[in-house]
């Protein structure tokens, strides 16, 4: 992780620099001196604000990892153990063989790739068709698109499932993986709103040398769409990751099953007994997405700016 | 005759050029349209028509009018209970974190070194995935052997029941919630960032003080992301599921019986889907009713730049 890759935008203004360095120049020694030490005071006064609850919004992930690595012995014990003695490795093997993990782990990346690649292609036209063709009723049906996302899906829930019902669909990944091919209110929303920024003049040009809707698309448009393109994957694919409804509601047979959905049965099923396996296997479903998290993170705090900051 | 008929005929060409345009949005968008036929707007006639019915997966179930609202609302006890719950956990959880949010972006605003990393904490634990968090929250709060109970105990405080005692469950539920407030604190942050400097420098200039400048100032120019940021989390907080089906199923005593959890049972262990659906769309009301509220209270108060 580098320098600044969180910080969104570069700090301060240009006058307010100038002031500064103007006022620097004309300090004395002695002013310099006295400044140099206030800083550091209040240098230290802003790291006394910031690591304490840092700590706390560290600790829940830190306690996991350690109980994941404690024997039985010491996970009960009071005054609490901070580093475990032994450290059991072997908790993660065996946690990993009490519940199909692999499988459960398959299943899930399984979902998550058909799911990314159903939201790229599906958005990606449908956001064109918004943001860069000129069309009778365009505006009157993104407004619908609008309105939907207001829909709390709750209302849909149950009518959806009776269609996959009907379907045989029941206990497929199908339910969990063709409704994305259909398209998302939220991104298709993001992906106009980029498409939007990117100058007309461009596309203008390649129709006067006669480029198809499709060829403007893939030669121009996608290309300068990556970053929002890479935003709408992570995503989608935290989000596939993650679910937890549609997993419960639509698979029933264990082998079946996703990862949030066999850890919240392992869960269920053992409860205290069986705690620092639990935790091994919560650590094996976050470890991913931190990981993930590390590489992505300027993807990502885009991403939430971006929907913050337009929508 | 002949530039009447060129006439004619170039407005037929336009009326055909527009046409096609037409045909082809609507191809570029039929993914789109298509799904939302089949998985938006025929489920909520069918989701409408259902909740004036009696109908369940083992029967067709028969018309009942306006039954299952009465009944919802005058009959059903743990219709009202799921309700209190939820508002309490709403009014809490989002009024808590906006103002924990505001604070860590103010935070982490501060010039200082090593500022990515403390950033990148406060951050994390919004990507954990929430069955993960739920599953070590669930650890951490437990009674007899949760570490907070012991630093509890440590400090000289009485241990509480949490999950275990329904006074406390909602409470365990909303400080997990603040640990996940990273999402907003990154908007916040984006907005302060975009503050800009000379209005501090001038208010400064005028003899405000620091309190002031950060009412006048922070406040006022971030307001459109609180806003945001505070119906997005309500609507959010309506719906509220997971964290209470993994973490206690709505127990103890139903004193985390939220709305959703309650529908969820409806439809899918009652298989009362028709009831199911009539709470549906009163959530809907009530989602609908309190976003209009929050945006007709705060609107005077919300300061766009440039507009």
């Amino acid at each position: 992780m580098n320098g600044n890759q969180t910080a969104v935008v570069a700090e301060g203004t240009a006058s307010g620099r100038i002031a500064r360095e103007l006022g620097f120049g004309q300090a004395t020694f002695k002013h310099q001196a006295r400044r140099h030490y206030k800083r550091l005071i209040g240098s230290l006064l802003k790291h006394a604000l910031l690591l304490p609850p840092s700590m706390l919004f560290l600790f829940p992930l830190v306690w996991m990892l350690s109980t994941s690595l404690k024997a039985d012995q010491q996970i009960l014990i009071f005054p609490p153990v901070w580093i475990p003695d032994p450290i059991m490795w072997s908790n993660y093997p065996q946690a990993l063989t009490v519940i199909p993990f692999v499988r459960y782990l398959s299943n899930t990346l399984v979902i998550c790739i058909l799911t990314v690649v159903g939201t790229l292609l599906s958005n990606v036209i449908v956001a064109y068709g918004f943001a860069r063709m000129r069309w009778r009723g365009r505006d009157a049906l993104f407004f619908v698109i609008l309105a939907t996302m207001m829909l709390p899906y709750q209302v849909t829930m149950i009518p959806v499932y009776l269609i996959f019902n009907r379907l045989h669909w029941i206990n497929t990944f199908k339910p969990l993986v063709v409704p994305a091919y259909f398209g998302d209110a939220f991104y298709i929303f993001l992906l106009r709103q980029f498409m939007m920024g990117i100058p007309r003049e461009l596309s203008d040009a390649a129709y006067i040398d006669g480029a198809s809707e499709r060829q403007q698309l893939v030669d121009i448009v996608l290309p300068l769409c990556k970053p929002a393109l890479a935003t709408v994957a992570l995503f989608q694919f935290l989000g596939s990751w993650n679910w937890f409804l549609g997993p419960l509601i639509y698979l029933n047979d264990k082998n079946k099953f996703t990862i949030a959905l066999g850890l919240a049965m392992f869960q269920s099923g053992y409860g205290l007994t069986k705690i620092a396996l639990i935790m091994a296997a919560s650590t094996v479903t976050v470890l991913p997405i931190i990981i993930l998290f590390f590489f992505t993170q300027r993807t990502f705090i885009q991403g939430i700016t971006f929907t913050g900051l337009k929508g | 005759m002949s530039t009447v008929a060129s006439v004619r005929h170039s407005a037929d060409q336009r009326r055909m050029k527009e046409a096609r345009r037409t045909a082809k949005g609507l191809l570029a968008i039929s993914p789109w349209l298509l799904g939302f036929m089949a998985l938006g707007l025929y489920p909520i006639g069918a989701s409408f028509y259902y909740s004036l019915t009696s109908y369940s997966v083992l029967s067709p179930g028969k018309f009942v009018g306006l039954g299952n609202y009465r009944y919802m609302l005058f009959e059903d006890k743990l219709f009202w209970v799921s309700l209190y719950n939820t508002l309490y956990f709403t009014v809490l959880s989002v009024g808590l974190g906006t103002l924990s949010a505001i604070i860590l972006a103010v935070l982490l605003n501060l010039k200082v070194r090593g500022m990515a990393v403390y950033r990148t904490i406060y951050y994390l634990p919004s990507v954990v995935p929430v069955v993960a968090s739920s599953v070590v929250w669930l650890w951490l709060f437990n009674p007899q052997y949760g570490i907070i109970n012991s630093v509890l105990y440590y400090l000289g405080f009485p241990s509480v029941g949490w999950f275990a005692d329904p006074v406390w469950a909602k409470p365990a539920l909303v400080i997990m919630s603040l640990w996940g407030v990273g999402g907003a604190v990154v908007i916040y942050l984006a907005a302060l960032q975009d503050v800009p400097q000379e209005y501090y420098e001038a208010a400064a200039l005028d003899g405000a003080n620091s309190l002031q400048q950060f009412r006048s100032i922070t406040i006022a120019m971030i307001s459109p992301a609180i806003l945001f940021n505070v119906v997005t989390g309500l609507i959010g907080a309506f719906q509220y599921f997971t964290q209470a089906y993994v973490m206690t199923r709505g127990g103890p005593a139903d004193s985390t019986l939220f709305y959703s959890l309650y529908l969820y049972y409806n439809a899918f262990s009652y298989f009362r889907m028709g009831y199911a659906s009539a709470l549906a769309w009163v959530l809907f009301a009530i989602i609908l009713l309190a976003t209009l509220a929050v945006f007709r209270t705060t609107l005077s108060r919300v300061h766009y730049a440039g507009v």
